[in-house]
């Protein structure tokens, strides 16, 4: 077995725009221009980018959410693309992900319990008991309490729901988890505590993330390696401590002298 | 230096629960031509600041004391219509969101001329030259007066929010997390944009944030406030480089460097708790 654990060959993805009047003309877009990206097991991959660079569609465009125009993904081996609906949903448990916008990703009319037992219920995880304590276990694991199941979405801070949103991916034990933007909704300090247990919580449960960000001073705290995107293509990837100290490609140069606060870094006055 | 603005002990509250102070007898000052940022987390009242000084705190909320000295006066003693001259003229404001704060059934020229008609009376010719001359200050090609807000980005809806926003040419711009919504590199654009406006136009501005990066790139003055109090303030040198209090120290700790040396260290409300009540006894 090769030493990644997620790969991807050549993905090609095109969105149709419709502008003009009446949106009758239109324009392809698009999203993935040729893009390979390779995760190592255990590591940590970022991809940073603007708006509109596609780096979310690449997420999606990984777990299947959304069909690809060409190219294949392999995980642990096999090819994601071939697989059989039901032979997907196996594997799903596999590789999950963790939102963006905490407030959006947790239905608001279930309670905490629910969401984070479902995956466990739909996998067809241990007996309705098992089930419970895996669910209350993984809750201590992210600081919440056992009484927080039975309370809905809109108790909790958006801190606390990101705190849940980790849990409900992480009690399905997935060998893959794509983080998209987890961290960017959140105050500086909550973003620090939340940067932290992901940390542990790859040590602990031997995850390999992929992480999305367009924070190029969170991606230096907790990534390995690095790709870098822009209008669809990969521009420039390899090591993080590499590409900070030595971008190649104006692009990536521009990126990093956007980051605030670093002229006064670089010569304190 | 001269001072232009001079917040004293202003207090904060729901007026439903006047007791509870969401904005607890804070005191600062702002020289004419110097930026201070407000830094702190959500919560912390340092929108409500902002808002309290243009004059804008929702009916829900009351000032409960203290004063906003702005040019030798007083306006929280001022009445709705008073205000309204000062509001737009002599303050103006930056919001977050450039997607929600634009009129989408306006185009551009129109939301930039309103200040420009109700203030200062400009209008027909006078008045669109002025619109394109604003509009390219900002960065955005005069012709795109009447685009409509949906056919810009988000970095050049905040351009034509800063173009309404020193159309009268203020004396003071409050911008409210104006760089939160945008991109890294689009947010250094707008930073660079408010900087040389505020030169050129010998603005002073009050920006509230919760990133140091953008502090440490922005500000002259910082003050840092915690559960409604300002827990330290001083020049950016002092505070980013040399903080006195454990929170400001804690908040620091938290912010990855571009460099990645520093370890993240996560705020331990606990021990803050007791090292406030520690610092207060």
């Amino acid at each position: 077995m090769s030493a990644y654990i997620l790969s991807a060959q050549h993905l090609n993805k095109s969105y149709i725009q419709r502008s003009g009047r009446f949106g009758f003309t239109t324009k392809q877009v698009k999203a993935l221009d040729d893009v390979s990206i390779q995760l190592r097991a255990g590591a940590t991959l970022a991809v940073v980018g603007e708006s509109g660079s596609g780096k979310s569609t690449l997420a999606r465009c990984l777990l299947q959410l959304q069909p690809l125009n060409s190219g294949a993904v392999q995980f642990q081996g096999r090819d994601l693309a071939v697989l059989s609906a039901a032979e997907l949903r196996q594997q799903r448990r596999h590789l999950q992900m963790i939102f963006q916008d905490p407030f959006a990703s947790l239905n608001p009319r279930m309670k905490i319990g629910a969401i984070v037992g479902e995956g466990l219920l739909i996998h067809k995880l241990g007996n309705a008991l098992e089930q419970r304590q895996k669910v209350v276990q993984m809750l201590k694991r992210v600081c919440l309490s056992e009484a927080d199941m039975e309370k809905y979405p809109h108790e909790f801070s958006g801190g606390q729901r990101q705190r849940i949103g980790i849990a409900r991916a992480l009690v399905l034990e997935p060998k893959v988890v794509v983080c998209d933007e987890p961290v960017s909704a959140l105050d500086v300090s909550i973003q620090a505590q939340i940067l932290l247990l992901l940390k542990e919580l790859q040590q602990e449960m031997a995850l390999s993330y992929l992480f999305i960000s367009h924070d190029l001073r969170v991606v230096r705290h907790i990534a390995d390696e690095v790709v870098v995107m822009h209008q669809g293509k990969v521009v420039e990837q390899g090591l993080v401590a590499d590409i900070y100290a030595n971008p190649t490609q104006a692009y990536t140069r521009n990126l990093i002298n956007a980051i605030p606060g670093r002229q006064r870094a670089a010569n304190p006055s | 230096m001269s001072e232009l603005l001079r917040i004293e002990s202003l207090s904060i509250a729901p007026a439903a629960a006047p007791e509870r102070l969401l904005v607890n007898q804070i005191s600062f000052a702002l020289e004419t031509g110097k930026t201070t940022c407000i830094v702190g987390e959500s919560g912390s009242g340092k929108s409500l600041t902002a808002l309290a000084v243009m004059g804008l705190l929702s009916g829900q909320l009351q000032l409960v004391q203290g004063k906003i000295n702005f040019q030798r006066q007083n306006l929280t003693g001022l009445n709705n219509q008073q205000m309204r001259e000062i509001r737009g003229k002599r303050i103006a404001m930056i919001f977050q969101e450039p997607m929600t704060s634009l009129n989408p059934v306006l185009s551009i020229g129109y939301q930039i001329g309103e200040p420009l008609t109700v203030h200062l009376g400009l209008k027909g010719q006078a008045l669109k030259t002025r619109i394109a001359n604003l509009l390219e200050q900002v960065g955005i090609p005069a012709e795109r007066a009447n685009s409509y807000p949906d056919e810009l980005s988000g970095g050049q809806r905040q351009r034509v929010m800063i173009a309404m926003s020193i159309a009268c040419e203020p004396v003071l711009l409050i911008a409210d997390e104006p760089t939160t919504a945008l991109d890294v590199t689009v947010q250094a654009q707008i930073l660079k944009l408010l900087d040389e406006l505020k030169t050129r136009l010998n603005m002073s501005m009050l920006f509230i944030t919760h990133d140091f990066g953008v502090v440490a790139d922005i500000a002259d003055n910082v003050v840092v406030m915690f559960r409604g109090e300002i827990v330290e303030s001083g020049s950016v040198d002092q505070v980013l480089n040399h903080p006195q209090h454990p929170y400001t120290q804690a908040l620091l700790a938290c912010v990855p460097d571009a460099e990645g040396k520093k370890p993240l260290k996560p705020i331990d409300y606990a021990w803050l708790n007791a090292e406030q009540n520690g610092l207060a006894a």
